[in-house]
């Protein structure tokens, strides 16, 4: 089966500098990848070249079927971002918000609603402006409205950054849901106990390449264990690293 | 194109309604540079009068820096161009959309302004055929120019200093066609400003063509 995400060699450039560097990557359809990596390594230009908003200079790069290289638009609209950076309207309500992102993906008006009920901002936050929201309000309303894109391929950069404990649990709670939906996630965090944990397989990223292998396995040489949240419809567990 | 174009612009129009920037601080900043021109040439009323549609166009060219400032810092905000290019809205869509709303809240300081011009240069107003279809043929073209040049400066550090130097060259042809529009209706020989209009309709065309044309190019590069 073709991959949702096949890079090879892939090279994107920041202005001048080579932000991958030859960067190889395949995710198969229903996997959870988690990139990891020091700051500055290339995690998140990995996940933005996925999204189409990078451009792949070199190599090659198709994602979802899609060949970056040659257009990288078409993609977009079958992914979902959430990064660093909102993507609100301050002056907007959370509905408002959701709405607008909603519409504006063509989304269904029971999946926009549904997206507000998922992440819990269906009751009295819903009328709240987004510029009197906490960071954890505010990216819990991204989430709802990549939630309401029902995007093919999941791109998330320090998902986990911001929310409290129990909203990340309901985070990888409705990843594990989209997986078993048929979505793929591709996911970049420094919170590696919850990543790992979530992740059905780990790529190590230094320089804006793949990094050489490194062990996972536990110190006393037993096998690693199979993710705890795994979806049932996912490919089989595998804690490895791509060399 | 269309629906997209609605969507963008029922956003904007309520991102102003919610902000009330508009109603709080541009209208009054442009009402209180008519009074300036006011205080500046009131020894001599006539003079006052004779360029009042000068000084009425010049207003709203203050006024719609400001307005179209804050329509392009709308699309700056914490990740919000990424998230256009991503949501597959059509571009052209997007520039029509935000022109538009620009249009819309132009009209209503224009109202504002041609009321202020009534009450404080004394003027009396005539030939409104005219003045409705040259103004609304400017309003198009200020909007458009000033949407498409609001994305060319976005994402760059000097932007709200850079916005007026680059969009006020570009928009003096409208200046000049609509102050001599106006004066033409105001003096009782709207024939002598129809050509004017026409000129007006044509920018108006041409710069709202060019942004839709150029819109996602900006939208990618920036």
């Amino acid at each position: 089966m073709e991959p949702v995400v096949h890079l090879r060699a892939a090279v994107a450039l920041l202005g001048r500098f080579p932000a991958l560097a030859g960067f190889d990557l395949d995710v198969a359809r229903g996997e959870i990848v988690l990139l990891r990596g020091p700051n500055g390594a290339g995690k998140t230009t990995v996940l933005r070249a996925c999204a189409g908003l990078v451009p792949v200079v070199r190599g090659e790069a198709v994602v979802l079927g899609h060949d970056l290289r040659l257009d990288p638009r078409p993609v977009r609209r079958h992914v979902g971002l959430l990064g660093h950076a909102t993507g609100l309207f301050d002056d907007l309500t959370v509905a408002d918000n959701v709405r607008f992102w909603g519409r504006a993906c063509r989304a269904d008006p029971g999946d926009i609603a549904a997206a507000l009920a998922l992440v819990g901002l269906d009751g009295r936050l819903r009328d709240v402006v987004v510029g009197r929201l906490s960071a954890g309000q505010r990216r819990r309303t991204s989430l709802a409205c990549l939630l309401a894109r029902r995007p093919a391929l999941w791109l998330l950069d320090e998902p986990h950054a911001g929310l409290d404990h129990d909203t990340r649990d309901q985070l990888d709670a409705l990843i594990g849901r989209a997986v078993r939906q048929g979505a793929t996630v591709l996911l970049a965090s420094h919170e590696l106990d919850r990543a790992e944990s979530l992740a059905h397989r780990v790529v190590e990223l230094a320089g804006g390449t793949t990094a050489p292998a490194r062990s996972a396995a536990p110190s006393d040489g037993s096998a690693p264990q199979a993710p705890p949240r795994r979806a049932p419809a996912a490919p089989s567990p595998e804690v490895s690293h791509v060399a | 194109m269309w629906r997209d174009a609605a969507l963008v612009a029922g956003r904007d129009l309520r991102v102003e309604l919610r902000s009330r920037v508009t109603t709080n601080q541009v209208a009054p900043f442009s009402l209180l540079v008519l009074v300036l021109f006011a205080f500046a040439l009131d020894p001599d009323r006539q003079l006052l009068e004779r360029l009042a549609s000068g000084l009425y166009w010049t207003a709203v060219l203050f006024a719609a820096l400001l307005a179209i400032s804050r329509s392009a810092a709308i699309d700056e905000t914490d990740g919000v161009r990424d998230a256009l290019r991503l949501s597959g809205l059509d571009p052209a869509g997007v520039f029509v959309g935000k022109a538009a709303a620009v249009a819309v809240v132009l009209l209503a300081l224009e109202l504002l302004l041609g009321v202020g011009v009534v009450v404080l240069y004394g003027v009396e107003l005539a030939g409104a055929g005219l003045v409705v279809v040259a103004g609304l043929a400017a309003t198009v073209a200020v909007a458009a120019t000033g949407t498409l040049y609001g994305a060319l400066v976005s994402g760059l550090r000097v932007r709200e200093t850079l916005l007026p130097l680059l969009l006020l060259p570009v928009l003096a042809p409208v200046l000049i066609g609509a102050t001599r529009a106006f004066e033409a209706a105001l003096a009782g020989v709207p024939a002598d400003g129809w050509p004017w209009c026409g000129l007006l309709a044509g920018l108006a065309v041409l710069y709202a063509v060019a942004g839709a044309l150029a819109y996602g190019t900006l939208l990618e590069g920036s």
